[in-house]
């Protein structure tokens, strides 16, 4: 930190003043000239937690995209059906038994479980072969889709929200004063601050299994340098079919959290599959952190976006993109 | 594309089937929107136009019909490339399609490069397609997405006591033409609109669209259909959103009022207008409920026919009658079947319908509101219906031109 500054003193102060300015924006009671400017405080405060929340999504489903392809260098483009898999799945199972938490064991289960079929059946099959992987995976990705289209039908599903979960809560950020002095108070879906915080939970978790344990180290080693690492006696065909069981069954969690606070069709798998693209791109292919980065950009991008300027809300996602490509095309955090 | 074209074989196989024998055919084209934020639009669509076919048969004469579907996905492109596949690779002859509004018009511009061939319209609603520049060999059997708002306007501010709306509506030419008519109506009548916010179509997260909800209007006009539609009540449903409500044609529509979960409950009461009503007593639409219900199991339809089930099916009698009309007779350009198409009258299962000059149906509206059947069904309940509808809204020709055409700003909100 220190030597950044140090380094860089003009861009320290203007990350400082960046930082300054957008914690007055979020806890300062706005003077008339802004509200007049761009628009109620309300407005932006829900725009900037949902664009937080939204990342939150964005995160589960690239978290394991870029766990599988940081380990084995295979670009899962069947990920999205995975992601709406574990969606429908976790409808099925939240229409029977009522249970939004028993959804998520097993969407998550029964999405590992196709992640271990995949890598066991095909991706073991062609290893090293990058492009025949991604051609298989495009027509295994379509090939889902339709089979899903015939279970399912093209209906909207959405997943009960458990009922201690509607509605929103006040928080204790300031929107405004009325008149009368009363201060008014910041309300928000509970379910989106939940859904958040469990992201956060996982993102953690992921972070101190990944550095802290010994299968952590393996899957480290196996990113830097899976030959060196089966010459050392580790048995890499099964870190590999734990990281994609890993990886699936984050999609299938990811999916009951989309199902829940949005709604699942067909064209879902590809729509998350391209964030899950851009989210990497920006963040850095295979770096965990990177993945949080660029789920947090391209969800404040595309919610700041909607509001702000709403005709052109879905060029500002590619537009970064556009920019992270030309400028550091390894992506924000990647480590090479 | 590749998944709509495996599920097209797989359909008109299906209708090929039965045909082995030889015998002069006329092929038809027919798109849907089976892909993308429009899916269910596109199957209640192809379940009415099956309804029509199970009622009217496919014979002409000694001809038989031949149908190829085609998937869309509710963009302009999608519906060019379907349309010229059915043209240049099935060798079509009359083509049904499109079913939204902004296909509408790219498949309106296209049909003036077949000016040999027969367009019939099978859903779509925007107003420019055949307000502006019309061709000749197109034809639309129903309204645009103004006339179905016909009604709306007044009612709420007369019977409802709405004095200030605000609009939320997806940013494309049908949602333009619908709230066009109900600004003009509304306005006309003194209220007052606010705001309108355009959100692109297929947005997923409307979290911060409905906190930029104003909270000082009496009721918020929802243009929203499909995914987009059941989204945004879902999360409207979790910010503990209370506002009045009110619906265009395909918000309030089974397709929303007959989706999976409970958001769809905000929408009981909600004042709408639309090309129909499904709890109509009159005798031709019970009959066409009936023929729909009994053409599919109830898991695989919805309980009453969505509005593209009975655009379809109005738009598939059309085609079929004026056919037999002219004995199936499609030599000289189809001239005489073009000519039985611009002068049909169609009795209709939602009213009487004829074209006007420009080929645009003149028909019935219905201003409604949702109700609850008691056993957790939504339907929408006929409050007033409105007979011989036109495109210019009964205003004077002269006057409707200077309004302009439908935007995200036209009209303004005022009297004209």
């Amino acid at each position: 930190m220190t030597r950044f500054v140090e380094r860089h003193p003009a861009w320290a102060l203007i990350v400082i003043i960046a930082i300054a300015v957008a914690l007055w924006l979020i806890f300062a009671v706005w003077p008339p000239g802004i509200e007049e400017a761009i628009g109620r405080k309300r407005v932006f405060l829900n725009a900037l937690f949902n664009g937080i929340t939204l990342g939150g999504l964005y995160f589960l489903v690239a978290s394991g995209f870029t766990l599988i392809f940081g380990l084995m260098r295979n670009v899962n483009l069947a990920h999205g059906s995975l992601y709406l898999f574990g969606g429908y799945v976790g409808y099925a199972v939240s229409a029977s038994t009522g249970s939004w938490i028993l959804a998520f064991i097993v969407a998550f289960i029964l999405t590992a479980l196709v992640g271990v079929l995949l890598q066991v059946l095909v991706f073991r099959r062609m290893e090293g072969q990058d492009l025949r992987q991604t051609m298989v995976t495009i027509g295994l990705s379509i090939v889902f889709a339709d089979l899903m289209l015939w279970a399912c039908g093209g209906d909207f599903y959405q997943i009960q929200t458990p009922t201690w979960l509607i509605g929103p809560i006040d928080l204790p950020l300031l929107t405004a004063v009325k008149s009368s002095g009363e201060p008014v108070y910041l309300r928000y879906p509970l379910v989106r601050l939940v859904i958040f915080l469990a992201s956060v939970i996982i993102g953690i978790a992921m972070w101190l299994a990944l550095n802290r344990t010994r299968i952590g180290m393996i899957i480290r080693a196996g990113v830097d340098d899976r030959d060196i690492l089966a010459a050392t006696g580790v048995r890499i065909q099964i870190v590999f079919v734990l990281v994609f069981a890993l990886g699936a069954g984050l999609a299938g969690i990811a999916g009951v959290v989309g199902g829940t606070f949005q709604s699942l069709s067909p064209g879902e798998d590809i729509r998350f599959l391209l964030a899950s693209l851009v989210v990497v791109i920006v963040g850095g292919m295979g770096s965990i952190p990177g993945a949080a980065l660029g789920a947090l950009i391209i969800g404040l991008a595309e919610q700041l976006g909607s509001v702000y300027i709403p005709t052109y809300a879905i060029v500002v996602t590619f537009l970064i993109m556009v920019l992270v490509l030309a400028l550091r095309p390894q992506g924000l955090l990647a480590r090479r | 594309m590749l998944k709509g074209s495996l599920g097209l074989i797989a359909l008109s196989s299906l209708l090929l089937s039965g045909t082995a024998f030889a015998q002069e055919k006329i092929k038809v084209g027919v798109t849907a929107t089976l892909e993308g934020t429009y899916t269910v639009l596109g199957e209640d669509g192809i379940r009415g136009f099956q309804t029509a076919l199970n009622v009217l048969g496919k014979k002409v004469g000694d001809k038989e019909l031949e149908f190829v579907i085609a998937s869309t996905d509710a963009t302009p492109d999608s519906a060019v490339r379907a349309v010229r596949k059915l043209i240049e690779q099935d060798k079509v002859q009359i083509l049904l399609s499109p079913l939204s509004g902004d296909e509408g018009i790219a498949v309106k511009n296209f049909a003036k490069t077949h000016p040999e061939l027969t367009f019939i319209n099978a859903a779509s609603g925007a107003q420019e397609t055949t307000y502006v520049d019309p061709a000749p060999n197109f034809f639309r059997y129903n309204m645009d997405g103004a006339q179905w708002q016909v009604g709306l306007g007044k009612y709420a501010y007369d019977e409802k006591k709405y004095r200030k709306i605000a609009t939320v509506g997806e940013d494309y030419s049908f949602i333009y033409t619908q709230v066009f008519g109900l600004v003009l109506e509304f306005c006309g009548a003194g209220g007052q609109v606010t705001n309108r916010q355009w959100v692109p179509l297929g947005t997923k997260d409307f979290a911060s669209v409905i906190a930029a909800l104003p909270d000082d209007v009496d009721a918020i006009y929802l243009g929203l259909g499909g995914a987009d539609a059941v989204n945004f009540l879902n999360q409207y449903q979790q910010a503990g959103g209370k506002a009045h409500l009110m619906g265009g044609s395909i918000m309030i529509d089974q397709t929303i009022l007959s989706s999976k979960g409970n958001a769809k409950n905000a929408l009981v009461g909600t004042l709408a207008a639309s090309g129909q009503a499904d709890t109509w007593e009159d005798p031709g639409w019970q009959k066409f409920v009936k023929d729909y219900q009994d053409a599919f199991p109830p898991n695989k339809r919805f309980p009453s026919p969505s509005l593209l089930a009975t655009n379809y099916y109005g738009s598939t009698m059309a085609l079929i009658l004026a056919l037999r009309q002219v004995n199936g007779d499609l030599s000289d350009n189809q001239s005489k079947y073009k000519a039985a198409l611009a002068k049909i009258e169609l009795d209709a299962p939602n009213g009487k319908i004829k074209l006007d000059a420009n080929r645009q149906a003149i028909g019935t509206n219905f201003v409604t509101e949702v109700v609850d059947d008691g056993k957790g069904a939504l339907f929408s309940k006929v409050v007033k219906v409105i007979p011989n509808v036109n495109q210019t809204l009964g205003y004077d020709p002269a006057v409707f031109a200077k309004i302009g055409l439908p935007s995200r700003t036209v009209p303004e909100c005022k009297k004209y």
